[in-house]
């Protein structure tokens, strides 16, 4: 679905992504996790072209996203939806108004027609009755949802998340990882995760890439990621108390 | 694409390297500008449409009145100034019935424009320089561009619509309240009458300077537009980055203003 051949990114003399391969299979969940400023957001922002690669190819499909313009960017970015990591909500625009926005702006759709396929986006990221709020009113995991609906309200093949559990409490989190995994069970979409967040990879990730230092260090499924011997994986496992079995754990030094 | 990628450029080594640098991304940035306002003018045909027309709407209320107040009291004052200053001149060789006539070309051709623009800039273009910033900072143009919708279409297409038919209205305005200032003046201390006074200005005023006055104007406010929402769209750093921009946008609105001004008096004017 999503393919990078050697994808190589500098901003100005620092290499942030050094000959990064990998696919995004149709239909699964990838996730990408790493140290911060590993190159994560920005691997994220070139599939959908807020960047572009200064060495290398990024396909959709079959198609070269990495050079694409004009009417063929258009059409390829209509594969996708986002979920930037504050939302990145229109302030002055209702929750209403920001879901129906994609639909006023790029459909014909009467306005009875919008209005079913809001509140359709709506109800599936557990969202009922805020339709008239406005965006500063709503708590960081709505906004998030509301988000979500209006990367979901075009019914894109790819919807990609940037740090969706940030800022977030545990329960908020879980309750967002859910609705990732409904996503991708209800709708069949294809999702790329990125997180720091690796209680919210494990349990939403069909396969966690590990990047680090612009490089992809490793790409497996969770229960495989746990117990990776890779020494800069099990450092970035054990920050988070995570072992090999998956569960939460602190040494006794720690709890002293 | 308004969303550009970040610049990372190594320190110039030297004076000439800095200047060099700056004359360069001067260039470039006002190429930028010039393309997001050549895409806003191609968007111009949306104007009417039933999604933009609300915007279009609100946005006509913001620059016109919202303005209105500010523009009022100033034009009033600078009318008058203008009056007592040159009346009490004009008063030492007997010709103090002139003051309507210094007045009329004095507001039409140069006061009435600069001063308006002046304003719009000041008040409308920075909080549009501010809005975009805050909106490029906050992710929300680059979500606008994911979602394919133009930012240049959606945000800067009704400000442009709005500006350029507001400013000329507002200058149109202020002109004629500078010209009531400077005849409260002109009756209460100057001792010209009221029809002398208007009779004077009429006479003399022409066409011309109504019509090149509101040229100015409207190409006063596309400038205003371009630049304040071209800084908008450059805003990098967060919070200061928006302050940044809101300075910079106001700043060089005031100077375009001045050199454009100055370049369509000498072509109109020789």
């Amino acid at each position: 679905m999503i393919r990078f051949e050697h994808v190589i990114k500098y901003f100005g003399e620092r290499k942030v992504l050094d000959s990064v391969n990998f696919k995004v299979e149709r239909g699964e969940t990838f996730v990408i996790v790493g140290f911060s400023g590993a190159g994560k957001s920005v691997t994220l922002k070139h599939m959908i072209r807020l960047l572009t690669p200064d060495i290398g190819k990024i396909y959709v499909g079959d198609e070269l996203m990495s050079t694409a313009s004009g009417a063929d960017l258009v059409r390829l970015r209509e594969k996708f939806g986002m979920l930037f990591q504050d939302a990145a909500l229109l302030e002055w625009m209702s929750v209403f108004d920001n879901v129906a926005l994609p639909l006023r702006e790029k459909t014909n759709m009467s306005n009875a027609a919008i209005e079913k396929r809001v509140e359709e986006k709506l109800r599936q990221v557990n969202l009922d009755g805020v339709h008239d709020a406005m965006p500063s009113e709503l708590s960081g995991g709505m906004r998030k949802r509301v988000g979500l609906a209006r990367a979901i309200v075009m019914n894109p093949d790819i919807i990609l998340y940037d740090e969706p559990t940030s800022g977030l409490d545990p329960v908020t989190s879980r309750a967002i990882d859910q609705l990732i995994d409904r996503m991708r069970l209800e709708l069949k979409v294809t999702s790329v995760v990125v997180t720091h967040d690796l209680f919210s990879a494990l349990a939403i990730g069909t396969r966690i890439a590990m990047i680090y230092d612009g490089r992809i260090l490793e790409i497996s499924r969770p229960r495989d990621f746990i117990r990776s011997q890779n020494e800069i994986v099990k450092r970035f496992l054990d920050a988070q108390y995570i072992t090999q079995r998956g569960a939460w754990e602190r040494t006794d030094h720690e709890t002293q | 694409m308004i969303t550009h990628e970040p610049e990372f450029l190594p320190p110039p080594s030297n004076l000439r390297g800095r200047l060099g640098r700056s004359v360069l991304l001067a260039c470039r940035n006002a190429g930028r500008a010039l393309l997001i306002l050549w895409e806003a003018v191609l968007s111009l045909r949306f104007v009417f449409s039933k999604r933009s027309r609300p915007v279009v709407l609100q946005q006509l209320y913001i620059t016109g009145i919202k303005s209105l107040g500010v523009i009022s009291v100033v034009a009033m004052f600078t009318g008058m100034i203008l009056a007592l200053q040159m009346g009490l001149e004009l008063r030492k060789y007997g010709q103090e019935v002139n003051i309507g006539l210094a007045v009329m070309v004095t507001m039409l051709r140069e006061m009435g424009p600069f001063m308006t623009a002046l304003i719009l800039a000041a008040s409308v273009g920075s909080a549009m320089a501010a809005e975009l910033g805050t909106m490029t900072v906050s992710e929300e143009i680059a979500a606008l561009e994911v979602m394919s919708i133009s930012p240049v279409r959606f945000l800067v297409m009704p400000r442009l619509a709005a500006m350029m038919i507001m400013t000329p209205i507002l200058t149109f305005y202020a002109c004629m309240l500078g010209v009531v200032g400077g005849a409260i003046v002109g009756s209460t201390q100057l001792g010209v009458s009221v029809p002398a006074y208007i009779d004077n200005a009429l006479r003399w005023a022409e066409n011309k300077d109504l019509y090149v006055g509101l040229l100015k104007s409207f190409v006063f406010g596309i400038m205003i537009t371009t630049i304040c929402c071209y800084e908008g769209f450059a805003t990098t750093e967060g919070a200061v980055g928006v302050g940044r921009a809101t300075r910079r946008s106001v700043v060089i609105s005031f100077l375009a203003i001045l050199v454009v001004g100055y370049i369509i008096t000498r072509l109109f004017y020789q």
